[in-house]
């Protein structure tokens, strides 16, 4: 069964076009890049991929389900979390706590007001274990806003595996970081690849192209080649639109 | 033990200790002030539990304690002079007029805040502050119960053990009750409830995305909040045994905003000390000049813009976030 598959996904915002007639269909297990040059509406893809957006029209379907009109929280509990292009982490809490909160999303009824939640070892431990994963162990116990821009991509990605979600949706995880941080992240996300299906936008090639199972790529809303990243690389359509103009510049 | 704790214990130790002195050494009148302070401090804390823990910042916290205080006075007013004994609220039993003050505060808190919580920043400050006063003009609107002359509460609430008329055991009982406000606001704000509650005022977006549904949790913190002010409200009642609408007038809002935050949100200790100084200030100043609102103003204005955090704030040397 496919993992998610959108069925031409409008939406527009005045008179722009940001998603057009947009269709989509991911394999289970596959780590599926959608590239595209600025402003072609990836953002707006994932945001209704997630739920905090609703499409004009079109079908969103998980696991064979439509969820078009299914608001973002319960989508999470389907099994289906997002990081941001962004960081948005709760700045003013630890680290450990950050995760902490989603450890315990997972771990069933969070309306509980009686036992102290940092008590609570089952989600402590998780935590505690997801960080050493990301390799912030060490930070465990600082607050979030003291920590630098690479790390907290790290803490967000802590955060999606904490979901233990089957669908992971990755907004632009390279952004912003340096050399060392972007080979790191790559390294990261290898390791995670296959144990999870993973939707990732991404400005840089190098990270897409060596991390990617297909690649679609999106222009004006529109998706106008899917493939292997082989494919993509000898697509004339896709040269024309968005690599050409990638390696002229370079 | 952190210096948080060690605050926190010192306090609540020399407000447990120095009124009863004052009182048995002849100065009855400190500690009447005692009670009252300890009293809105209960407020103080139910309204951090909202605005520190959860980011809510209402604007209409003083109705509660005037649904408290007339849950309180009006069945003490039909016992006096009839009507309503079919319900059973011609009464001065404080197991009726307790369970009342905090029942109706809750379903106040309710009803509102399932409106309030569907807006954000200046509307919900605005949208509070709204349905508090059409508390206060329908109190006002009300001849029976003394309309906007307010009401006088001719006898206190009888409780098995206690006597609310001894100055002394009042004391007691609202000390008490904060002591126990404080537990349990601590009890759920370190909850995994808690947990969730102060990551969606860190950002609220991100608590969705992980699935929970944040709306329901700052309703449930929003009726708890609103119960514990009603609570407080009646024990205001019974100090005062006097009560007019504007008990619940914004401004009175306002002033238990300016408590929590004088005294540093987001703490547990805070809003006590917080409403400690307001009150003592108030008291001290105003016997010094007539004019005394104004140096008043200018200590508070200096607090919040020097000391960031509040009271707290600045005696507070480590970041560390545990209580």
């Amino acid at each position: 069964m496919t993992m998610l598959e959108t069925r031409s996904l409008m939406k527009s915002f005045g008179g722009i076009r940001a998603t057009d007639d947009l269709t989509l269909s991911v394999e289970p297990g596959e780590l599926h890049a959608i590239i595209g040059p600025n402003g072609a509406g990836k953002t707006t893809l994932i945001t209704q991929l997630c739920g905090s957006q609703k499409p004009d029209s079109g079908t969103i379907l998980y696991k064979g389900q439509d969820i078009t009109r299914v608001p973002a929280h319960k989508r999470a509990r389907l099994g289906i979390t997002r990081s941001f292009q962004i960081t948005s982490l709760i700045l003013d809490m630890t680290v450990i706590d950050n995760i902490a909160l989603a450890v315990q999303a997972r771990q069933g009824s969070s309306f509980r007001l009686v036992r102290n939640a940092r008590t609570i070892s089952a989600i402590r431990d998780r935590a505690m274990e997801l960080l050493t994963r990301v390799g912030l162990s060490d930070k465990a116990n600082m607050v979030t806003s003291a920590l630098s821009h690479g790390e907290h991509r790290h803490m967000e990605i802590a955060i999606a595996l904490a979901a233990e979600a089957e669908l992971m949706l990755l907004d632009e995880p390279m952004a912003g970081l340096g050399a060392e941080e972007t080979r790191a992240m790559i390294d990261l996300l290898n390791g995670i690849k296959g144990q999870h299906t993973i939707v990732l936008i991404e400005h840089d090639m190098d990270a897409v192209f060596a991390l990617a199972d297909r690649i679609s790529v999106l222009v004006y809303g529109h998706i106008i080649a899917t493939g292997s990243p082989a494919e993509i690389r000898a697509n004339k359509d896709v040269e024309a639109a968005y690599l050409g103009e990638e390696s002229g510049a370079a | 033990m952190s210096r948080r704790n060690i605050i926190t214990l010192v306090v609540m130790a020399l407000l447990a200790v120095l009124p009863p002195v004052f009182y048995l050494t002849g100065n009855a009148f400190y500690l009447d002030l005692a009670t009252r302070l300890t009293i809105l401090a209960i407020a103080a804390v139910s309204l951090n539990l909202i605005l520190g823990y959860g980011g809510l910042i209402s604007f209409g916290h003083a109705a509660y304690l005037g649904i408290g205080a007339y849950a309180v006075g009006i069945p003490a007013h039909h016992w006096l002079y009839g009507g309503l004994e079919s319900l059973g609220l011609a009464t001065t039993s404080g197991y009726v007029q307790i369970p009342l003050a905090i029942g109706v505060a809750a379903l106040f808190a309710l009803v509102t805040g399932a409106i309030c919580l569907r807006t954000k920043g200046v509307y919900f400050i605005m949208i509070t502050m709204a349905f508090a006063q059409m508390m206060y003009y329908a109190i006002v609107s009300i001849e029976e119960y003394g309309g906007d002359d307010g009401l006088v509460i001719d006898s206190r609430s009888e409780l098995p053990f206690i006597d609310l008329d001894d100055p002394l055991q009042l004391f007691g009982l609202a000390y008490v009750s904060l002591v126990v406000a404080m537990l349990i606001v601590r009890m759920i704000v370190n909850s995994r409830f808690g947990m969730v509650l102060r990551g969606a005022k860190g950002n609220n977006e991100r608590v969705v995305m992980l699935g929970f549904n944040t709306y329901l949790f700052r309703l449930t913190a929003y009726v708890i909040a609103g119960a514990m002010a009603g609570y407080a409200g009646a024990l205001l009642g019974n100090f005062t045994t006097f009560i007019s609408p504007e008990m619940m007038d914004w401004g009175r809002s306002g002033e238990l905003m300016f408590m929590v935050i004088l005294g540093g949100t987001a703490t547990l200790v805070g809003p006590v000390i917080g409403a400690t100084l307001f009150i003592v200030l108030e008291e001290v100043l105003s016997s010094l000049t007539v004019y005394w609102h104004l140096p008043f103003g200018l200590l508070l204005l200096a607090v919040v813009l020097f000391g960031k955090g509040g009271i707290m704030g600045m005696l507070r040397a480590d970041k560390e976030d545990s209580e």
